[in-house]
């Protein structure tokens, strides 16, 4: 329900937001910017305080599944997030959650972010091995200046689930020092469907505390330190047996950079992280379970990566090592109803440690001023290995042999050409990586799906995902058109998914069997998109985009979660101080679906919404109301991304209201 | 435990004290059973006896504490019933590796002891030719969980099947390990060869859930029957169990199937 505005402006702006990075030649066709500008005073958004799952469900390449109103997980190009990288300002964090219930991008709030930057295939590899490609959630920062100071307090509020948003924002510039403090608070209730059907567990509270302070000691060095605690408390996720008492999560940054190193090397950038993340999931609030349990979950990664950045005439190039030491462990205890019995407890991800170091290398090289060539190679070394020698042996049970280390060589490798004759830009590419297996993939033990009902065991043994990718591009601009088409094409070889295997007996209470995690020979995944938008008048715009999947297994068979043929429409009004929208958003129904999986077919939906923005401009104070419906006519619709098909989101007013005033 | 150790080391102060406690390596005192001339110190891992099998650990003391090092004991369970008595299988008694004060054997309790109904033990042993006996009666306390079942096997001969390992259980492939005697009297027991004890451990409160990767239990040359037990979390199990005899005729128990849901042979383990 939430596609709604947002989707439109990353695709009419990506030019612009790439261009404030001095330093790149704008590369279209392989990488989406979605420009996050919750708090800043311009008002590209239909609804301000979206939420960062807001946003990214307005890329064209991401489909964000929802397992509830909260934490939803992005899937890039058709692919589930253990095929991408998701980063934030390039620092890897890995979800703790065994269910996927807190995937990184759940850690953040858009207050924080100026924008993402979603790559496809092996141009996203810089950050870490992938498939599917990356996100990198950049941060909002305030940077140097002139001297000066703002405030903003932000406050929000959505009948449906009676979403309260409370958000306050300080920053401060000095020509030497900025600092960025950031905190917002959103607590919803349950949602209601359409025709008020009201969907149980799904409600949520979180506050995100962020700061980010720069110190420069001359125009060349500069070290900026970054916080960002967040906290989730009593979510509920409606698709699921399991609600989540906690997520929390504390990440911190200090970077190094150096500017103008030589007249060909302009940036070198260093960075040291840390983050820890804790997930308590557990089925206390839930009136009627088999056996109750909890299932805790935590990660922790420090990292590093040293960026060299640089240009002539002709190239745009950067080259950066990067290195991260990660440790997930997860555990489950489940209590008896036979009242004396002892708890049960097992360890579903065995202490795994994870440990990769890599290299990456990227060049543009501008063969004329229409002709671009781009490339980029990588290479990574990646360990894991299990420290809990109760995970170990919990692994031994299906796995004698298992060695308590394994390590993969990732390579990655890409080339593409962009041909910009005037008002056209063409682009085609090919590019060649590898991934190793996720910890659930590589050691969970008795990880329940609860879309296929299976309990899903890890293999230690899998070979490494490889992935072939292919793409293409053209876009078209004027003055008063955009008109953009883009696929894409993943041969992913050795493709791994869980396999139903009868003669295990499963773990969960009422779980059809177990699915040991194995490797088909290939899966293909087809990804295309087409938009187009028009400036009727000055200050009237229309646009419409469409989208489909294909996803196949080796077997000719479809591949689950794969996004069915969806489409868009937006109608704009824009002044310098009041913008409106119509807008539709629907998918057909999902004709191809994966059985084995667990999927019915979602059906078709069309759903509408409104909003308006008005801002007032005074001497030293900026306001911006706005308001809106979505889902206009109380539609009572699911789709392809809703976990068990739960429905989404009915009727829904919001209105919000920010405040910044400069001193 | 501490009090324990405490305890003897002070009474065997003027002894060999240090040799002797070493020889009993952190097993704690369970029974004293006592004549004229001696006193015959029990050891158990856990300071008693319960139902199913029983690792015990022996020292005979003269009237001044000291350790007897050359005896030669045998012993003899009994259990006095209302209306008959009967023994139990158990093993002869020889000097623990290694040790020169310390015997040791085991014995299998098919059933704990009550108020009305107990277990005697009594040792014959032997110093210098000379021999002894003393008598008494025994604590046998019902273990948590069955670790021993006593039947009738569909050959109408009576068994009795006792789980021996894992002492410890953990999540892991566990090696597993059981003692299987036929009744040859009221009296005597004797070890069963060839035969073999299938397993198929389960968790009741987990909807039957099972483990996979389990080896049935055949005889290995220390006469118990071994094989693996795998374990996926710590908690109540169920080991349902069938046993085959030398040509694989089943005896006792049940494959489990979705109606037959455990086993009329099984051990419990719960941890």
């Amino acid at each position: 329900m939430k596609h709604k505005t947002s989707w439109l402006w990353p695709l009419l702006l990506p030019l612009a937001a790439v261009a404030q990075d001095a330093d790149s030649i704008p590369a279209k066709s392989l990488q989406e910017v979605l420009v996050i500008t919750t708090k800043s005073a311009q008002h590209k958004q239909g609804k301000l305080l979206s939420s960062l799952d807001e946003y990214l469900s307005g890329s064209e390449q991401l489909n964000l599944v929802k397992r509830g109103a909260y934490a939803w997980e992005p899937l890039l190009n058709g692919m589930a997030s253990e095929r991408s990288v998701i980063t934030i300002d390039g620092m890897r964090i890995y979800m703790a959650c065994t269910d996927k219930m807190d995937p990184v991008t759940s850690y953040v709030e858009t207050s924080n972010l100026s924008k993402a930057v979603v790559k496809s295939g092996q141009a996203g590899a810089a950050h870490g091995a992938t498939v599917a490609g990356s996100i990198d959630l950049v941060r909002k920062k305030a940077g140097f200046g002139a001297a000066a100071m703002q405030t903003g307090i932000v406050t929000g509020y959505e009948s449906n689930n009676r979403q309260r948003i409370l958000g306050a924002d300080w920053q401060i510039v000095r020509p030497g020092f900025y600092a960025d403090l950031d905190f917002t608070y959103r607590k919803a209730d349950n949602y209601k469907a359409g025709d008020k059907q009201e969907i149980l567990y799904s409600q949520f509270t979180k506050y995100n505390l962020s700061a980010i302070t720069g110190f420069k000691w001359n125009d060349h060095q500069q070290l900026e330190a970054s916080l960002i605690f967040d906290n989730a408390s009593d979510i509920g996720y409606p698709a699921l047996p399991m609600d989540v008492a906690l997520a929390r999560a504390a990440i911190a940054s200090l970077a190094y950079t150096r500017h103008h190193i030589s007249p060909s090397v302009h940036q070198w950038e260093t960075k040291i992280y840390y983050n820890s993340v804790t997930h308590h999931m557990d089925d206390s609030d839930r009136p009627d379970v088999p056996v109750r349990m909890d299932m805790p979950g935590w990660t922790k990664t420090a990292g590093v990566y040293s960026v060299l950045s640089g240009a002539s005439s002709k190239h745009n190039w950067k080259a950066s090592l990067s290195g991260h030491h990660n440790s997930s462990l997860a555990e489950m205890t489940m209590f008896s109803n036979n009242p004396g019995e002892k708890d049960m407890y097992m360890l579903t991800w065995p202490g795994v440690h994870t440990y990769y170091g890599g290299i990456f290398m990227e060049d543009r090289f501008r063969i004329s001023n229409e002709w671009m060539l781009q490339g980029s190679a990588g290479w990574a070394l990646q360990q894991n290995q299990i420290r809990n020698e109760m995970g170990l042996k919990s692994l031994e049970i299906f796995y004698p042999l298992i060695q308590q280390t394994q390590t993969r060589a990732l390579k990655n490798l890409s080339a593409g050409l962009q041909y910009q004759p005037s008002r056209w830009n063409f682009s085609v590419g090919a590019s060649y990586g590898e991934r190793a297996p996720s910890v659930s993939e590589g050691y969970g033990f008795y990880l329940f799906n609860s879309f296929d009902r299976y309990d899903y065991i890890g293999n230690p043994n899998l070979l490494k995902e490889k992935s072939i990718e292919f793409n293409a591009g053209a876009t078209y601009t004027d003055s008063l058109f955009q008109l953009k088409w883009k696929g894409s094409f993943f041969h992913v070889m050795d493709y791994i998914m869980g396999m139903t295997d009868n003669s295990y007996i499963p773990m969960t209470i009422g779980a059809s069997g177990v699915r040991i995690y194995g490797q088909i020979p290939f899966a293909q995944i087809w990804n295309t998109s087409f938009s187009g938008a028009w400036q009727i008048f000055k200050s009237i715009s229309v646009s419409t985009r469409a989208s489909y999947r294909r996803g196949l297994s080796d077997q000719k068979e479809n591949l689950p979660l794969i996004q069915p043929f969806s489409y868009g429409a937006k109608l704009q009004y824009k002044t310098s101080k009041l913008n409106a929208e119509l807008v539709m958003d629907g998918a057909i129904r999902q004709s191809r679906y994966s059985i084995s999986f667990g999927e019915n077919p979602a059906p078709d939906y069309t759903i509408f919404n409104i909003t308006a923005g008005y801002k007032f401009r005074f001497d030293k104070m900026n306001m911006i109301f706005n308001a809106g419906v979505e889902n206009l006519f109380d539609r009572h619709y699911t789709t392809f991304a809703d976990w068990s098909r739960v429905p989404r989101m009915g009727r829904n007013f919001f209105t919000s209201l920010i405040i910044k005033l400069r001193s | 435990m501490l009090a324990i150790v405490l305890t003897m080391a002070a009474c065997s102060k003027e002894n060999d004290a240090p040799k002797s406690q070493d020889e009993l390596g952190g097993l704690k005192h369970a029974a004293t059973i006592t004549n004229e001339d001696h006193k015959i110190e029990l050891y158990t891992v856990k300071g008693n006896f319960i139902s199913g099998y029983n690792e015990i650990a022996l020292q005979i003391k003269d009237k001044n504490g000291n350790l007897i090092p050359n005896a030669s004991i045998s012993w003899e369970p009994v259990m006095q019933m209302m209306s008959m008595s009967h023994s139990c299988p158990y093993s002869a008694i020889s000097r623990k590796d290694g040790a020169r004060n310390t015997y040791g054997g085991y014995i299998i309790f098919q059933m704990a002891g009550n108020d009305m109904e107990h277990w005697q033990l009594t040792i014959h042993y032997s110093i210098n030719g000379q021999e002894y006996s003393a008598v008494k009666q025994i604590d046998v306390l019902p273990s948590n969980r069955q670790q021993v079942q006593s039947f009738m096997g569909s050959d109408n001969e009576r068994y009795v099947l006792a789980l021996v390992e894992p002492s410890a259980p953990k999540v892991a492939v566990n090696n597993m390990s059981a003692a299987l005697y036929r009744m040859k009297s009221m009296m005597e027991f004797e070890i069963v060869d060839g035969y073999t004890v299938e397993i198929d451990p389960r968790m009741p409160s987990m909807g039957n859930h099972g483990s996979p990767n389990n080896v049935h239990l055949v005889q290995g040359a220390d006469k118990f029957y071994h094989g693996k037990l795998s374990l996926t979390m710590t908690g109540y199990w169920k080991i349902n169990l069938r046993l085959l005899d030398a040509s694989g005729n089943p005896l006792k128990g049940e494959e489990l199937t979705g109606e037959q849901e455990s086993s009329s042979l099984y051990f419990e383990i719960e941890f």
